[in-house]
């Protein structure tokens, strides 16, 4: 009696935890709403089978509870029941599976004419490179990362001369346009995920990895690590930023390219020589106002 | 004893005479059990306290060593577990714990977890004890070997624990121990705590592929005459087809810790790639770190089933010994158990949906991952279908059944949330993978765990637990467990990120605050309420009531020994013979509601049985 009573309680304190939580997810600015669709589907689904087992199982207790001399019934196998509740479940599992490989299918097709952004992992933190007006990134390779190539740039490809570099954790993107995701990292393994973006993927060292969503939403979003990297793997955060237009454009322009930063670094080399004073302060100057302009 | 042999041959000839006479009358005898086909072997018996009870070679003392010795190491993931959520309900409150503890922490914890304590205690345990015994044999057909694997279990152990106090500390890689991250320094213990680990591994294969071999061969070799592969219980299939993934999975895992130990120790490239640190390249070039979370996850995936399958066996078992019935569809349990085992080969990228393997993997797993639900359904239904019409005993087992039934179908329908590829993208890596885990490989078998020590503790020790205490320690370990892992999906559908050392104040996460602290109450309870169950072990072990033989009116042979708590050597003069499978319970025109396998055909007349 108490027993199947604690059990029943149990099954009905899940239903009314799962109706009235007040943790549910966060609201979604991307495309991916089809994955939401996919979790509230196996949500009607699973929760439906577990509710009925679970039920099944209270009723066995309070009905079939031990009674002295009575003997349970006899019956090693019972064919019918079994193909029936096999095929059951195959439907089920068919009905949850099938939707579940259209998404992912659309999940690593990404459209023509997505946005390149490069993200570059490192611990602990992120930067960005994006492409220029060709629309193309430059080759990459991490071995020639230095001072002066910071992204590890193929200095012979011209693809890569207008890239532009965002040496920030924050990231803007554009409001309404697909974005592919190229994920790189300089050391372990981390992963570029946005709760309201729904996507992650992992970023690996020494491959370039991809996903892609459509940010629908104006807003400014947390980025978090979602793959252990280390000691700092919890305070690994960005900040991505979904805009309009106009101020994207504005934004973009206050960017460096790789030509831009190599001339800059060429002429820093020249002057340290020469002019050591000035340019410590200039170049201070430059980047407190960076980082006024960003905020 | 050998003289088995001989006696079986006279048998066998008289049955010949008696047989062929007898078809001339068209009779048979229905007591015919196929003679035995080789001689028995003596057994090694120790006589000093050291060959008895420390170097034992009898299996019995062997699952008793092994199952105190996970059980030791439970306790301290146990303790570890506390910290976390000390941590996690209470940020700050704790000074000691840093980052660095914390993963180092949440490292340990999960090795211990699911190596250490379920994998051993579930084959090194209850198979060393249950194998001879359920399937009539004397013992392991190689008892030292038996030995020496457990004394490789143990040095695995201290040399794991070792690690606690080595300089830098043991491990925070995460239990999955990925490169480049495990052995490189931004890594909490990425020194000789790496390197510990690697080499507890590999012993803990080691040993395990001795013990592992001997419970493999006494099942296929050493059962007594009428014990058919059909007419095993389902606790040793399920031990069996465990074995049988755990010596195909170990080895991609002994490899792996030997590769990584050669990154580590000799720079060697097998997992790393360029890695630039502090704005130097390091001399690594080329490996491939998903190359790793290939080979763990081919050993780790099926290593959820090793531990999954004893408890599906195991629980089939009890289950029906306490509802006085047959095991529903035991054919169909049994190539569920074989099947699950064998598809559990071709499932284990699904932990690695989002690694950047190629994304065209995503459609052949997730299809391979949610056919397994098929079989495991199966068993589900199964389970409740032998409660059904049963006459159901409500005692501290059943209790832990109960649990385990509703534990397990909760956390298998996550798992069909996290197999589903596209539904994975948003959801792994957060507590929802982590409430899933602990629900269906965490809390479910150590349900059947302790569902199984109170059924077995009256056979090893000749006394029963206190069934106050049990009850007492059910629930609180039940209902506490439920509400930790229940309402965690729900931080993981928020985003909340799993191996956060600390939330911060994202809005969403701080939403969150409230029940952190409830589940980590819940944690410290239940956690507790651990201590309820070994003051009732220690207690029962002297003052418990006095079980008698075969207490429960179950079938199966490990009860039918001649002495309680069994001897070495287990059944006296002369092995036992099995007539029929371990499930006659409540057959119509017998005396008792129950047939023990060894009751011939000819003591049974008037029973309806089916043929097994």
């Amino acid at each position: 009696m108490f027993t199947g009573l604690i059990f029943l309680a149990v099954i009905i304190g899940s239903i009314v935890f799962h109706v009235w939580t007040p943790w549910w997810w966060t609201d979604i600015a991307s495309n991916w709403s089809a994955m939401d669709d996919t979790i509230i589907l196996s949500f009607w689904i699973g929760g439906g089978v577990f509710i009925l087992v679970c039920l099944f199982m209270v009723y066995c207790i309070f009905r079939y509870q031990y009674k002295e001399g009575r003997r349970s019934e006899y019956k090693p196998e019972d064919k019918k029941l079994e193909k029936g509740l096999t095929w059951l479940t195959t439907i089920g599992v068919v009905a949850l599976l099938a939707p579940g490989l259209v998404v992912w299918n659309n999940y690593i097709r990404v459209p023509d004419n997505a946005i390149q952004v490069e993200v570059m992992a490192w611990q602990w933190g992120w930067k960005y490179r994006l492409p220029g007006k060709d629309g193309k990134l430059g080759a990459s390779n991490n071995r020639i990362i230095s001072d002066d190539n910071p992204y590890g740039l193929n200095i012979d490809d011209p693809n890569g001369k207008d890239d532009v570099f965002v040496e920030s954790n924050e990231l803007h993107l554009l409001k309404d346009r697909p974005v592919k995701i190229l994920l790189r990292s300089i050391d372990v393994l981390h992963n570029f995920y946005v709760p309201q973006f729904r996507s992650k993927m992992d970023a690996v060292p020494g491959t370039i990895t991809y996903y892609w969503f459509e940010p629908n939403k104006n807003g400014e979003y947390e980025v978090l690590c979602a793959e252990y990297c280390g000691v700092a793997h919890y305070a690994m955060r960005g900040k991505v930023v979904v805009e309009d237009e106009g101020s994207y454009n504005k934004w973009l322009s206050e960017q460096e390219t790789f030509s831009s930063f190599t001339a800059k670094n060429i002429d820093n080399k020249l002057n340290k020589k020469k002019l050591v004073k000035i340019n410590n302060l200039s170049s201070n100057k430059n980047s407190i106002l960076k980082e006024q302009d960003v905020r | 004893m050998s003289d088995e042999l001989n006696i079986n041959k006279k048998r066998k000839n008289q049955i010949k005479t008696k047989s062929s006479a007898a078809s001339g009358r068209g009779e048979t005898d229905i007591d015919y059990v196929r003679p035995a086909e080789l001689p028995e072997q003596d057994l090694y018996h120790g006589h000093s306290f050291i060959t008895k009870w420390i170097f034992c070679q009898d299996a019995k003392v062997i699952g008793v060593q092994y199952t105190l010795t996970a059980v030791f190491t439970g306790v301290v993931g146990l303790i570890l577990s506390w910290m976390m959520r000390m941590q996690l309900g209470y940020p700050d409150l704790f000074p000691f714990l840093t980052a660095e503890t914390y993963y180092q922490m949440v490292t340990m914890h999960g090795m211990i977890m699911v190596v250490y304590l379920l994998t051993a205690l579930f084959l090194g345990g209850f198979g060393n004890y249950l194998i001879p015994l359920m399937v009539g044999a004397r013992d392991m057909v190689f008892p030292y070997v038996n030995m020496i694997s457990f004394w490789m279990f143990f040095v695995a152990v201290v040399v794991l624990m070792a690690s606690f106090f080595v300089p830098g500390g043991p491990t925070g890689s995460g239990w999955t121990l990925y490169p480049p991250q495990a052995i490189l320094e931004g890594t909490p213990g990425s020194g000789y705590g790496i390197l510990l680990m690697l080499i507890s591994l590999s012993l803990f294969v080691i040993g395990f592929t001795m013990g592992g071999l001997n419970y493999v061969i006494t099942i296929l070799q050493a059962r007594t005459r009428g014990m058919s592969l059909m007419r095993m219980p389902l606790t040793i299939w399920g031990i069996f087809t465990a074995t049988v993934l755990a010596l195909l999975a170990f080895p991609a895992l002994l490899v792996s810790s030997i590769m990584m130990t050669l990154d580590k120790v000799l720079e060697t490239s097998f997992f790393m790639p360029t890695i630039i640190k502090a704005g130097e390249a390091l001399s690594y070039d080329g490996g491939s770190p998903i190359l790793f979370q290939h080979l763990f996850w081919f050993f780790g995936h099926p290593e959820v089933y090793i531990v999954a399958l004893p408890a599906f066996g195991i629980v089939s078992d009890l289950i029906s010994v306490h509802s006085r019935k047959n095991i529903f569809g035991y054919r169909m349990m049994v190539w569920a158990i074989v099947g699950i085992g064998a598809l559990s080969f071709f499932v284990w990228a699904h932990h690695m949906y989002v690694s950047g393997m190629s994304p065209w993997f995503g459609f052949f797993f997730a299809t391979t991952t949610l056919i397994i639900a098929v079989p495991t359904a199966l068993k589900v239904y199964n389970w409740i279908l032998t409660l059904w019409r049963g006459n159901i005993r409500i005692n501290t087992v059943m209790l832990f059944c109960l649990g385990f039934i509703v534990t397990f179908v909760n956390g298998g329908i996550t798992g069909i949330f996290l197999g589903n590829v596209a539904v994975d993208v948003p959801l792994s890596d957060t507590y929802f993978v982590i409430a899933h885990f602990h629900m269906v490989m965490g809390i479910a078998p150590l349900m059947v765990i302790f569902g199984a020590i109170y059924h077995w503790f009256p056979l090893v020790t000749g006394r029963f637990l206190d069934e106050k205490l049990g009850k007492l320690h059910f629930w609180i370990t039940f209902l506490g467990a439920y509400s930790i892992y229940f309402p965690m999906h729900y931080l993981g559908f928020i985003g909340v990120p799993r191996r956060y050392f600390e939330m911060y104040d994202s809005p969403y996460m701080t939403s969150a605050v409230g029940m952190n602290e409830f589940i980590s109450l819940a944690a410290f309870i239940v956690g507790a309420a651990q201590f309820i169950f070994f003051y009732n072990l220690v207690k029962s072990l002297r003052l418990g009531k006095p079980a008698g033989k075969n207490p429960w009116k179950a079938n199966s042979l490990e009860w039918l020994t001649p002495d309680v708590p069994p001897t070495h050597g287990n059944w006296g003069e002369k092995l036992p013979v099995v007539h029929r499978w371990a499930y006659d319970y409540g057959v119509p025109g017998a005396k008792e509601d129950y047939i023990p396998q060894t009751t011939a055909p000819s003591e049974v007349k008037d029973a309806e049985v089916e043929k097994t």
